[in-house]
C-alpha cells in the first residue's frame, strides 16, 4: 500500500479503534455472516431492530388462533454487552367467542459477548431474559401475572473451516439456545406455572457464503443473499407438571440479507398436539441500525460520548 | 390491523431507502473466480466489493499451498474504483492458490475472507 503522513496517521489510527467496535457489531465471526433469525435468540450483541415482525400462530389446541405484530430492539452498551427490549400487539380470536387484543409482556434481554471466534466461525452469548409480570393483558389475552426468569447461553458456529474437499458443506451454519426458564410464581388462576427447559437451534445455508468464500457458481444480487434455514424452539417443563406436555415448533423459512435491512419469512408447524394443529407463518422486517447510523445511535451507547 | 402492518413495513422500507449510509462490504465477485479453476497463470487479482474500501486498511495476499507469497506485495484500490481491490502476481505454476482479503469500508466496518482458485486445471 502507498505510505502515507502523520496525519494520516492519526486518521487512520481513529478508524482503527472505532473498527475494532465495529468487528463486534452484527452477527460476524470472521468471515461468516449470521443474520438475525426470527425464533431463536441470536448469538451476538448487535445494533438492529425487528420493525415489525408479524406473527399468525396455529390453532391451539383448544382452537384459538392469534396474531401478533411485535417490535424488538437490540442495542450495545459497549462493544461486549448488550440488551434487548421488545413487546407485542396481540389479536387473540378463541373459538366460538368475540376476538380481543391488546399488549403481551414486555420482554428484556442482558446480553454478554463470551466469545467470537474468527477462524472456526464460532460465537457465544450469555443472557439473561426476563418476561415482566403484568406489562400485558392478563385476564382477556392471557399474559403473565408473574415474571419469568430466563438465563441462557447462545451459540452459532459455520462451518467453515471444514476441509476444502467438502465445500458445499462449508456454507452451513447452526445456531442455538440453551436456557431455562424461572416463573416467580408457581401457581396463577389455578394453573401450575413450571420451571422450564428451552432450547432451540437454526440450520441455516448461505448462499453468500458460497458465493464468497467456496465457489462462485453464478449467483447475482439478489439471489447471492439469501439464507435458506429450518428453526426449531422447545419448551420442555422440568417440575410441577409432566415433562411430556413439551411444545415447539418447526419453522422452515428464508432470509434474505440486505446492506442495511434483512427481510424473512418462515412457516409455523407445530411440533406435537400440545402445541396446537394446522400451520400459521411469521414474517419479519429487520434493519441493521450499524450499518444505517454508523457514527450515530448505530454505535455502543459507551461510544457516543 | 392490515392497515396498520402496512404501515408499519412501508414506513420501515422508505425510511432505509431515504438514509445515505454505508455498511460492511461484501465480497461481490472476484477474477479468477471464487473457487474456480483457470488453465494459465493470470497477471493479477481483482476483488469487487459491495461498498467504498478505506486504502489505509483494506489489504489482500496471495500464497501457494506452501504457504508462500505469490504476489508482488503492491495490493491498491484502483484509481476511480473504490470498491475494488488489485494485487499482481508472479507467474504462477499449476496449483491451488489461496487468497486472503480484509478490508475496511469508508464508514468503519471491517471484513474479511479467504477464497482459493486452481492453476493449470480449467
Amino acid at each position: 500500500m502507498k505510505p502515507f503522513g502523520a496525519g494520516a496517521v492519526f486518521a487512520a489510527a481513529a478508524i482503527l479503534l472505532s473498527a475494532n467496535s465495529a468487528a463486534l457489531a452484527h452477527g460476524w465471526a470472521g468471515q461468516r455472516f449470521f443474520p438475525a433469525t426470527i425464533l431463536t435468540d441470536d448469538p451476538f450483541v448487535a445494533d438492529e431492530i425487528s420493525l415489525p415482525q408479524v406473527t399468525v400462530t396455529p390453532p391451539g389446541p383448544d382452537g384459538a388462533q392469534s396474531t401478533a405484530v411485535e417490535i424488538d430492539l437490540s442495542k450495545r452498551i459497549t462493544p461486549n454487552t448488550g440488551f434487548v427490549i421488545g413487546d407485542q400487539w396481540q389479536r387473540l380470536q378463541p373459538s366460538g367467542l368475540p376476538a380481543v387484543t391488546g399488549l403481551g409482556a414486555l420482554h428484556t434481554e442482558a446480553q454478554y459477548q463470551l466469545f467470537i471466534n474468527g477462524p472456526h466461525e464460532a460465537l457465544g452469548l450469555l443472557g439473561l431474559n426476563v418476561i415482566w409480570a403484568h406489562t400485558g393483558r392478563v385476564q382477556a389475552l392471557g399474559a403473565p401475572d408473574f415474571t419469568t426468569l430466563a438465563p441462557t447461553f447462545n451459540f452459532g458456529k459455520g462451518l467453515g473451516d471444514l476441509p476444502r474437499s467438502l465445500p458445499y458443506l462449508r456454507p452451513i451454519a447452526i445456531t442455538g439456545n440453551l436456557g431455562f426458564g424461572f416463573p416467580t410464581k408457581t401457581e396463577s388462576a389455578g394453573v401450575l406455572n413450571p420451571t422450564t427447559f428451552n432450547y432451540g437451534f437454526a440450520f441455516e445455508y448461505s448462499f453468500s457464503y458460497l458465493e464468497c468464500c467456496v465457489k462462485d457458481i453464478g449467483l447475482r444480487a439478489p439471489f447471492n443473499q439469501l439464507i435458506p434455514l429450518v428453526e426449531v424452539a422447545f419448551t420442555t417443563p422440568i417440575n410441577r407438571i409432566p415433562a411430556n406436555q413439551t411444545i415447539g415448533t418447526i419453522q422452515p423459512g428464508i432470509i434474505w440479507a440486505g446492506q442495511y435491512f434483512q427481510i424473512g419469512a418462515e412457516a409455523i408447524i407445530p411440533a406435537n398436539r400440545f402445541t396446537g394443529q394446522g400451520y400459521g407463518g411469521v414474517f419479519q422486517l429487520h434493519f441493521y441500525l450499524d450499518d444505517l447510523f454508523p457514527r450515530s445511535i448505530g454505535r455502543p451507547i459507551s461510544e457516543w460520548w | 390491523m392490515r392497515r396498520f402492518i402496512v404501515a408499519l413495513i412501508a414506513g420501515g422500507a422508505v425510511t432505509s431507502a431515504a438514509l445515505a449510509a454505508q455498511a460492511h462490504a461484501f465480497l461481490d465477485h472476484a477474477r479468477p473466480a471464487v473457487g474456480s479453476s483457470v488453465p494459465a497463470s493470470r497477471p493479477i487479482v481483482t476483488l469487487w466489493f459491495t461498498q467504498d474500501l478505506e486504502p489505509a486498511f483494506s489489504d489482500l495476499t496471495v500464497t501457494n499451498e506452501a504457504g508462500q507469497r505469490v504476489d508482488l506485495g503492491n495490493a491498491h484500490i484502483p484509481q476511480g474504483s473504490p470498491a475494488e481491490l488489485q494485487i499482481a502476481l508472479k507467474p504462477l505454476p499449476p496449483g491451488t492458490y489461496l487468497v486472503s482479503w480484509h478490508v475496511v469500508s469508508v464508514d468503519t466496518h471491517p471484513t474479511e475472507g479467504t477464497f482459493t482458485f486452481d492453476v493449470g486445471s480449467g
